[in-house]
């Protein structure tokens, strides 16, 4: 086998700086928005007293859990030994950093008092999970971090299997805070599963995969360097294994509340007459983050055609937004059970109303803005670092 | 102003902190804002140094003992702070102290540290007479609440023993 | 944090102890006998040896009266809060602050109609405190549940955790206040038991004083340990609910007939 040459992202400057100019234009226009909710309140946005959570922890929480699965690729070829991914490794390493930093600050940005961080860092309820998250993602930073450097040097490479393992499991318990967060909630029927966080887990192998594909592709069309078929192939086949494992997941979770009387109306809610979100389930996280990217990454029609695989990448994290849009808003606007076996007729603050929730641009922009860090993370971090391999032409003497 | 971060808080606190020592000197004993309670009084519950080096750290001290402790009576209470030091205006309305020039604004603005208190608080003296009709309470101390147990200690009394210990 | 290089050697132990001295010169020295309360700074102020709570008896609330809520928003200065310029009713009604607010149930199986009042209710284990990040969402030793808005970053987690929907965001600028209900934007705030009034020595909550004043008596507030207080006596005698009782939160706020 040919040695690999690790080199910095290179590509002509006009495009290279013309990218991260254009990134930085939506970094500023998320950040102009996150003010302007900030400074006027949060009366300018759609969230209301009803949907507390809304567009920016939509994006968040995505961004979050794509973090500790992109982690997943350097997993496979140092702990799992994968010689295929083995290379990819100090790349996904980076990426994972990068959506993290791009999650946190959409969601640290929507605080109502995001000039107190401070505070969040100095005081701390050890019983939240909210304060165990924040441990566990300046935690993940660290040790990817010193993980990509154990990747990248060789006098520390006989660290790399031990903190490959420390960062396979920590990704493993942050995304499980992550779904804890929810699946902790007992108050209300949508989020009270500890399915929930097993579930968090496999949607993040997914939608960190799919980023990972989609990103690795980009950067090596920007710089020119050669992407093998095959090594291709090995990613797009795991890609699916994912997509049909969230489905699973998806499955199980709904089949556990129809078990339940008690679920029966936040399942009709969620599957059959709750409007948008019935929608977003059906056609948003089946439809277009399942069965139509299965279909394209399974059909050998397009067994090798790139857009193919690139396509199924960008439907899956379309369909993952969806998934974690109605879980977060879908979840709230169903009315809380406060009375069982009664009926509503009046209430000032809406009980036993479905809540509405129409998200505004400000929030959209703060959210977008979130990716656009992470990009931007990426872009700088492998124009500077030796992440990605100088060529990833298949290996002749291996087989798929 | 409003939306400065915390460290920058932290920074300015600390810079103002000297700032002020360094500005004591030159400040006349006439910084109490005209035609407010405080003018006609001889002292604040503590030395007026004292006062402007340390009040924040009073005021903080003694917000948690009333938010989490449940303890109103306090020596260094913001809204006495209100009540004595805010100013009024030709009509007899009071003026906010963090209007521009008045009692806490006027210093905070020179020194650069953030007015946060007001964000949230109270800025002009509350006209107790209409707005609250509280029971009558024989001011006892919220910490001798306890059933059967005579308060030994009025407010005024505490106070006075509070500003002893600082004098010393 | 607010620490600066320049401050004199108190800290609030020592200060505290100070005061304690002093006063225990001061008062023993005429031969006054001081209470425990004084002897150790720890022990001021709120007691565990109470637990303050409510019992709504829903019977007596009467349909279409709104004098609690309406007393609440007086007491509390949520009346001063002010709908921004130009912004729809409709958002603004989801969006302003509501401590207590009035709920008209109907049974799906009998028909029959129920008035009460829904406020927080002070659980015993409150599940806002425990997701709060800061411990800003805090219980007071006599079991009011309530925000040190000081520290409260405003993550709206404890209002997800909520299963009484008691909480409220402040979505807008305050302008104007109370001296005893502060309120700025971005925190997140609720039914404190009108604490001011507890600690000033004060027996009724604004609510429980409107619903007497209109003759209804529906609202009883009183000590939960103390065996001889009303409120006691009456959950003795009465069958009383905690709404989601499956919860096993031990809300401090209980209901007769629901």
């Amino acid at each position: 086998m040919k040695t690999l040459h690790y080199r910095e992202l290179w590509c002509s400057s006009p495009r290279y700086w013309g990218g991260l100019a254009f990134l930085g234009v939506i970094i500023l226009i998320g950040l102009v928005a996150a003010f302007y909710m900030e400074h006027s309140g949060h009366y300018v946005t759609g969230m209301t007293n009803q949907i507390v959570w809304g567009l920016p922890h939509v994006f968040a929480i995505f961004l979050i859990v794509a973090a500790s699965g992109a982690l997943n690729v350097a997993s496979i070829g140092s702990v799992f030994g994968g010689p295929m991914y083995k290379p990819l490794g100090p790349f996904s390493s980076l990426l994972a950093i990068g959506l993290l930093a791009g999650g946190l600050m959409v969601l640290v940005l929507d605080l109502g008092r995001a000039d107190r961080l401070i505070v969040a860092m100095t005081n701390f309820n050890f019983k939240s999970i909210f304060t165990w998250n924040i441990f566990l993602y300046s935690g993940f930073f660290v040790i990817v971090g010193v993980y990509l450097w154990t990747m990248m040097d060789r006098k520390v490479e006989k660290f790399k299997r031990p903190v490959g393992f420390a960062a396979f499991f920590w990704r493993l318990i942050l995304t499980t805070g992550t779904g804890s967060i929810f699946g902790f909630l007992v108050a209300r029927e949508a989020y009270d599963a500890a399915v929930l966080a097993p579930m968090f887990i496999i949607m993040s192998f997914s939608y960190g995969l799919a980023f990972f594909i989609l990103t690795l592709m980009s950067a090596f069309w920007w710089a020119d360097r050669t992407l093998g078929d095959v090594r291709l192939a090995k990613l797009k086949n795991l890609l699916g294994v994912f997509v049909g494992s969230v489905l699973y997941f998806a499955l199980v979770y709904h089949i556990t509340n129809l078990y339940i009387t008690q679920h029966h109306g936040v399942e009709g809610f969620i599957l059959l007459n709750g409007g948008v979100y019935t929608s977003m389930f059906w056609i948003g996280q089946v439809l277009i983050g399942g069965v139509i990217p299965l279909f394209l990454l399974y059909s050998p029609a397009f067994a090798t055609s790139r857009l193919a695989i690139a396509s199924a990448s960008i439907l899956v994290l379309l369909g993952g937004f969806f998934q974690v849009y109605v879980i977060v808003i879908g979840g709230q606007a169903f009315p809380m059970n406060l009375f069982p076996g009664k009926e509503v007729l009046e209430s000032s603050f809406f009980d036993g109303q479905i809540a509405s929730y129409i998200p505004t641009m400000p929030e959209a922009l703060l959210g977008i803005a979130g990716i656009a860090v992470a990009m931007t993370l990426v872009a700088v971090g492998a124009r500077m670092l030796r992440v990605l391999p100088e060529t990833l032409e298949d290996p002749e003497d291996e087989c798929a | 102003m409003r939306s400065s971060t915390g460290i920058k808080q932290l920074t300015a606190l600390l810079l103002g902190g000297l700032l002020l020592v360094l500005s004591t000197a030159g400040l006349s004993e006439s910084a109490v804002t005209k035609g407010s309670k405080a003018a006609e009084m001889d002292a604040c519950v503590a030395p007026t140094d004292e006062m402007r080096r340390n009040h924040m750290d009073y005021l903080q001290h003694d917000r948690d003992l009333t938010v989490h402790k449940g303890v109103r009576n306090v020596t260094n209470s913001l809204a006495e702070c209100v009540d004595c030091h805010a100013a009024k205006d030709e009509n007899g309305q009071a003026i906010p102290v963090d209007a521009p020039g008045q009692f806490c604004a006027g210093c905070h603005e020179y020194v650069a540290v953030s007015l946060a208190c007001f964000q949230c608080h109270r800025k002009t003296p509350e006209d107790k007479s209409s707005a609250l009709e509280s029971e009558p309470t024989g001011g006892k101390l919220g910490l001798l609440l306890d059933a059967g147990k005579q308060p030994t200690l009025t407010p005024a009394e505490l106070d006075q023993l509070h500003a002893r210990i600082l004098e010393d | 944090m607010s620490k600066s290089v320049d401050q004199p050697e108190m800290n609030r132990r020592e200060f505290l102890g100070k005061t304690v001295v002093a006063a225990t010169a001061a008062t023993v020295a005429p031969g006054v006998l001081l209470t425990v309360a004084n002897a150790n700074s720890e022990q001021q102020g709120v007691s565990s040896d109470v637990r303050w709570g409510m019992l709504i008896d829903t019977n007596k609330c009467a349909d279409g009266c709104s004098a609690c809520v309406d007393a609440c928003n007086k007491e509390n200065g949520i009346d001063l809060q002010q709908k921004p310029e130009g912004h729809s009713d409709e958002m603004w009604e989801q969006q302003r602050v509501q401590w207590i607010r009035k709920v008209k149930l109907q049974d799906k199986q009998t028909g029959e109609q129920t008035n009460l009042p829904l406020m927080c209710q002070h659980c015993e284990f409150p599940p806002c405190v425990d997701v709060c990040p800061t411990g800003a969402s805090f219980k007071r030793a006599d079991g009011i549940v309530m925000v040190d808005r000081h520290i409260c970053i405003g993550c709206r987690y404890c209002m997800m955790a909520c299963p009484y929907k008691a909480r409220s965001f402040i979505h807008e600028e305050v302008a104007n206040q109370l001296a005893n209900a502060p309120r700025g934007k971005g925190c997140v705030e609720s039914c404190n038991l009108c604490a001011h009034r507890i600690d000033d020595g004060g027996t009724t909550t604004a609510c429980q004083d409107a619903c007497a004043s209109k003759g209804h008596n529906a609202i009883l507030f009183g000590d939960l340990k103390d065996p001889n207080s009303a409120i006691s006596k009456v959950l003795k005698e009465k069958s009383s609910r905690q709404i989601r009782a499956d919860l096993e939160l031990n809300t401090g706020v209980r209901y007769t007939n629901v």
